[in-house]
C-alpha cells in the first residue's frame, strides 16, 4: 500500500476518531471524544470491533406460527390484521432507530444500514422485515457469501422478487436478474442467457406457511444449465457459489462499500487492492478493518464529504445531544419528509444516496431540523403519502381523507438533556468554545461559513446559553449536513 | 383523419424504428412552424396517485362486457356524459366534458408498458423515471429534461407544487423545486441566519465538492423564492377552485402561470385512487375533484390568453382490473387512459380505439401506447428538447399537436 498521505498528520487526531465513527458508526458525544482524544486511532478501531462483537436483534414483529391468509378472514378479522401490520413496521422503524442511537455496537448496526439498502426489500409482512434484518445484521461483519444466502433463501425477498412464482414450467427471472445486476456483480458481467439459466436454477426455492426456506423439488428445473460459461445441472446454491468466484463480485462489492465508507469517488487502484485480498474469503469483518486501519482513510480528501443519509442525521443528532421525543413518531415523521423510511427503499436498486438526498425543499427542512427540534418552532412541511399506507387504510375501510400528518406530528419537540452535552466540554476554556464546539460538529476541513457570521447569532450570557446557541447554529449551516 | 388501431399500430409502437424513419422525418417537424420558440411552453403534469380506474372515468358504455364484469359498479349509459357514440365520462365530469366539447382535451386510450408491474412503488417509479419495467434508474424524466437542456436554468424550471419533491423532478445534476405555497417558501428564507450563511458563501470561493453543491442550492432556494415572491404578486386568480390541497395547487399554479414566471413545467398530485374498497364514491369525489378543479384552471388560463401556451397532461401508475372485486372495488391493473388538455391541441378529441374487453391478458387490458410514446411527443414537440437523449431510446411520437 502506498506511504502516509501528505497531509496525514495536518488531520487532528480527534478529527480522525470523529471521521471513523462517523463513517463507520454513528457520532460519538462530546464526552467519549473526550475521553479518547488521546488514544492511537488503531486502538480506537479495536475498540470499534470489539464493541460490536455482540448483536442484538430486532424483536418488535410478532413471530407467528403460521403465515396467516386473507382469504380466510372475516372481514373485521381482515381489518384487524391490516391495520396491526401498519402498526408493526412502524413500530420496528422506531425500534431500529432507537437502537442505533442506544447501541455500543455501533459498527454492526451501521454496516446492517448499509446492507438494508444493498439488499433492498419491502416485504408484505413485518416479520418478514425482520427476520431479514436480523439475518443482516448477523452476518454484517461476518462471510459476504453468508449474508447473500441468507438473502437469497429470506421469505421477505423471495417474495419481494417473485420467487414463489419461479417454478419449471413458467420460470420468473426476477430475482435471477436483481441478484446478478444489483446485489453481486453489476451489469456488463453477464448475458441475458446467463439470466434464464440462473432462473431455472432458482425454481423451486419457496417459503411455507411457516415463514420458513422450502426447496419444491417438483417444481425445480433438473436439467443441465449453461451459466457464465459453466455447465452442470445447477441448483440456487451452486449459481451463488458461481456468482461469488467472479472478481467482479467482489470489485462490485468493495466499491459500493468504498463509495458508502470512504468516498463517493472511487479510487480503482485502492479498490482493486482490497477485492483482490476480499475474493480469497468475502471475510466482511477483515475487510473493513482493513480499510478503518488504513492511513488513506483518514486522508483530509475523505473528511467530511458525504452527505448525511436521513437516518444517519436522525441518529447522529440524538447521539450528540441525548433528546426526549415528546413525539414519539417524530423521527419517522423526519424520514418521510426527507425520503428514507426504513423497511421501504424506493426500489430493489436502494437508495441513491449521496447527493439525490438533496433538493432545495430537502435542504431547506435539513438546514431548519435544529429550530424546529430545540427552539420549538411548528414545521407544517407534509410528507407525500406512501402508497401502500393509503392502500392499507383502504383495506381497513378507515375513512379516506386528504392526505396529511396528525397535527401533533408537525412539533417535532423535544426534551433535550443539555447537561450532559455541556458537560461533555467542562474541561474546555471559555476562549476556546467557539473552536471545540465547531471542531466536534463540522467535519469539513475547510468550512464556507465565517466564524465572526455564526458569532452574530450566539449567546454571550452565560456559557451554558453560549454552547446551546452555538451548538444550534451550527447545526443549521450545510457543512452540518456532511460527515 | 382518423386512425383505425391497425394502421395506428403500424405507424406508433409495434413498428421498428428503422422502418419508421423516413415517415417519422416528414411527420414530426420538431417545433413546427406554429410553435413558439422553446421556452414559452409550459407543461403541467398531474399524477393520479394510487392507479385510477380509468373504465369508470371514461365509461364504454355500449360494451357488453363491461357491463358483465362489473355488475355492481359500471355506469350505465344513460348516466355516462356522451363523448361519441361508445365512451362518455363519469357523470360527476361535467367541467371537463364541456373541455372535451369546446376542442380542449385529447384522450388517449390503452397507455401501458411492456410487462407491467402491479405494485404501486414499482409501478409509480416506472412512470416516474421512465424506465423499462426490468431497469432502475435513479433520476426521473423530468429531471433529466433539465439536466439535459436546462442546465443554466434557474431552480424555478421545474415546479411541484408540493412539500416534497417527487423522484420524476429529480436529475443527476438538477433538480426541480417542491413549493406548495410561494409566500411560505418566501417566509422561510427570511431567516437572518441561513441569508448570512449562504452570502458568506456568495463572497467566498466557488468549488465543485459536495459541499459547494449545498451552498449553491441554498442560494438557488432562496433566489428563486425572492424572484417567485415578487413575480407572483401580478396575478390573483378569482376563479373558485374545488377545496382541498388540489384545487389550491392548481390555483398556485395557474398564478404562477399568468404571473409570468418563467417555469416549463409544474408538477401536481392528486389522490389516493387505489380503490379497493367501495370504489363508486371514493373515485367520484376524486374525479369530480380533478375535474372541477382543470374547468377553473382552464378558465383561468383562457381568461388571460394563456391556455394555448399551456399542455396539462394525466396519468396514473396504473389503470385497474376489468372485473370488479368482492368489496365494490377494483384490484391493480394495467393500461389506462390519459388526458391531453391544451389551446393548441390539433387532434383534440379520442386518440385511438378504446380498450378491447374481448382481448384481456389474464384479466387486465393489453397497452397499445407505451407511456414513453407521450413524453417522448411532448418533450419534443411541446418542450422543443431532445426526448431520445432524455428517455435513453427514441420512441415514436403521438401526433396530437
Amino acid at each position: 500500500m502506498p506511504g502516509l498521505a501528505s497531509n496525514y498528520y495536518m488531520v487532528s487526531n480527534q478529527k480522525k476518531i470523529q471521521h471513523l465513527y462517523l463513517r463507520a458508526g454513528f457520532i460519538l458525544s462530546p464526552a467519549d471524544i473526550a475521553a479518547m482524544a488521546k488514544m492511537d486511532i488503531k486502538e480506537v478501531v479495536k475498540k470499534l470491533f470489539n464493541d460490536s462483537q455482540a448483536d442484538t436483534p430486532l424483536q418488535s414483529a410478532k413471530i407467528m406460527s403460521t403465515m396467516p391468509d386473507l382469504k380466510d378472514m372475516t372481514a373485521d378479522e381482515k381489518k384487524q390484521y391490516i391495520q396491526e401490520q401498519g402498526r408493526e413496521v412502524k413500530d420496528l422503524n422506531m425500534e431500529w432507530v432507537n437502537q442505533m442511537v442506544s447501541t455500543n455496537e455501533v459498527l454492526r448496526e451501521k454496516m446492517t444500514l448499509f446492507w438494508h439498502g444493498h439488499f433492498a426489500c419491502r416485504s408484505q409482512l413485518s416479520v418478514f422485515d425482520q427476520a431479514m434484518n436480523n439475518g443482516i445484521r448477523q452476518n454484517a461483519l461476518g462471510k459476504f457469501s453468508d449474508m447473500l444466502a441468507h438473502i437469497s433463501k429470506s421469505p421477505a425477498m423471495l417474495q419481494f422478487l417473485n420467487n414463489q412464482q419461479n417454478r419449471k414450467k413458467s420460470p420468473n427471472e426476477n430475482f435471477a436478474r436483481e441478484v446478478m445486476e444489483l446485489f453481486t456483480m453489476g451489469r456488463g458481467n453477464y448475458t441475458e442467457d446467463d439470466i434464464k439459466n440462473a432462473a431455472r436454477a432458482f425454481t423451486g426455492w419457496r417459503f411455507n406457511k411457516q415463514g420458513e426456506f422450502e426447496f419444491h423439488a417438483e417444481q425445480h428445473d433438473d436439467v443441465s444449465k449453461l451459466f457464465l460459461g459453466k455447465s452442470g445441472n445447477y441448483n440456487g446454491d451452486d449459481i451463488l457459489n458461481i456468482i461469488l468466484e467472479q472478481p467482479a463480485t467482489a470489485k462490485f462489492i468493495v466499491k459500493k462499500l468504498y463509495r458508502y465508507f470512504v468516498n463517493d469517488e472511487i479510487d480503482e487502484e485502492k479498490c482493486d487492492f482490497l477485492a483482490s485480498k476480499f475474493q480469497t474469503d468475502y471475510d466482511l469483518g477483515k475487510l473493513m478493518y482493513s480499510i478503518f486501519v488504513s492511513d488513506w482513510f483518514y486522508d483530509e480528501k475523505n473528511i467530511g464529504t458525504r452527505i448525511k443519509s436521513p437516518i444517519e442525521l436522525i441518529v447522529n443528532l440524538q447521539r450528540a445531544i441525548p433528546l426526549q421525543l415528546n413525539n414519539p413518531q417524530a423521527p419517522l415523521y423526519v424520514e418521510k419528509v426527507l425520503g428514507q423510511v426504513l423497511f421501504q427503499p424506493p426500489n430493489v436498486a436502494g437508495w441513491p444516496g449521496g447527493k439525490d438526498w438533496i433538493d432545495s425543499s430537502s435542504l431547506m427542512f435539513r438546514v431548519s431540523l435544529p429550530g424546529f427540534i430545540f427552539n420549538n418552532t411548528i414545521t407544517d412541511v407534509k410528507p407525500k403519502e406512501n402508497p401502500d399506507d393509503a392502500e392499507r387504510k383502504m383495506m381497513a375501510r378507515e375513512e379516506m381523507q386528504e392526505p396529511q400528518i396528525p397535527k401533533k406530528q408537525a412539533s417535532l419537540s423535544v426534551t433535550p438533556d443539555w447537561t450532559t452535552y455541556i458537560n461533555g466540554f467542562k474541561d474546555v476554556n471559555d476562549e476556546n468554545l467557539y473552536s471545540a464546539i465547531s471542531e466536534y460538529l463540522i467535519q469539513s476541513p475547510s468550512p464556507q461559513f465565517k466564524e465572526e457570521t455564526i458569532s452574530k447569532y450566539i449567546s454571550k450570557d452565560t456559557r451554558e446559553s453560549f454552547i446551546k446557541s452555538l451548538t444550534v447554529s451550527l447545526m443549521s449551516v450545510p457543512e452540518y449536513q456532511m460527515c | 383523419m382518423s386512425y383505425s388501431r391497425r394502421d395506428f399500430l403500424l405507424h406508433s409502437t409495434l413498428a421498428s424504428a428503422s422502418l419508421l424513419m423516413p415517415r417519422f422525418l416528414k411527420a414530426f417537424n420538431p417545433i413546427g412552424n406554429s410553435f413558439l420558440p422553446a421556452g414559452n411552453k409550459t407543461l403541467v403534469v398531474i399524477q393520479m396517485s394510487g392507479g385510477n380506474d380509468g373504465l369508470n372515468t371514461v365509461i364504454p358504455y355500449r360494451n357488453d362486457d363491461y357491463y358483465r364484469l362489473r355488475p355492481s359498479l359500471a355506469i350505465q349509459k344513460a348516466d355516462a356524459l356522451t363523448l361519441n357514440d361508445e365512451l362518455g365520462f363519469n357523470p360527476v365530469m361535467k367541467a371537463m366534458k364541456s373541455l372535451y366539447d369546446n376542442g380542449s382535451m385529447t384522450i388517449i386510450n390503452n397507455v401501458g408498458y411492456p410487462n407491467p408491474d402491479r405494485s404501486h412503488f414499482r409501478s409509480m417509479d416506472i412512470w416516474q423515471t421512465a424506465s423499462d419495467a426490468d431497469k432502475y434508474l435513479q433520476t426521473g424524466w423530468i429531471g433529466r429534461y433539465l439536466d439535459n437542456e436546462c442546465s443554466g436554468c434557474a431552480g424555478y424550471s421545474a415546479i411541484e407544487a408540493d412539500d416534497t419533491l417527487s423522484l420524476t423532478m429529480k436529475g443527476q445534476n438538477r433538480k426541480g423545486m417542491a413549493i406548495s405555497d410561494p409566500k411560505r417558501l418566501h417566509q422561510d428564507t427570511q431567516r437572518k441566519l441561513l441569508r448570512d450563511i449562504s452570502a458568506d458563501y456568495s463572497s467566498s470561493q466557488h468549488g465543485n465538492s459536495t459541499v459547494d453543491y449545498l451552498y449553491k442550492t441554498q442560494a438557488e432556494t432562496i433566489s428563486s423564492a425572492d424572484y417567485i415572491y415578487d413575480k407572483y404578486n401580478n396575478y390573483h386568480s378569482t376563479t373558485d377552485y374545488p377545496k382541498g390541497d388540489f384545487g389550491k395547487n392548481l390555483k398556485n399554479i395557474a398564478e404562477l402561470i399568468i404571473s409570468g414566471i418563467d417555469t416549463r413545467v409544474y408538477y401536481v398530485s392528486i389522490g389516493s385512487f387505489d380503490t379497493h374498497v367501495g370504489q363508486k364514491g371514493r373515485q367520484e369525489k376524486l374525479l369530480q375533484t380533478l375535474s372541477d378543479g382543470l374547468g377553473a384552471f382552464v378558465n383561468d388560463l383562457k381568461q388571460n390568453d394563456r391556455f394555448k401556451d399551456v399542455l396539462v397532461m394525466t396519468f396514473s401508475e396504473f389503470g385497474r382490473r376489468v372485473q370488479e372485486n368482492g368489496s365494490s372495488g377494483t384490484d391493480h391493473g394495467t393500461a389506462n387512459n390519459m388526458f391531453l388538455l391544451s389551446g393548441s391541441l390539433t387532434k383534440p378529441g379520442i386518440y385511438n380505439e378504446s380498450a378491447n374487453l374481448a382481448d384481456l391478458d389474464e384479466g387486465d387490458l393489453k397497452y397499445h401506447i407505451d407511456f414513453r410514446s407521450i413524453y417522448a411527443t411532448v418533450l419534443n414537440r411541446w418542450l422543443g428538447a431532445n426526448d431520445a437523449g432524455i428517455l435513453g431510446a427514441q420512441f415514436d411520437h403521438v401526433n396530437v399537436f
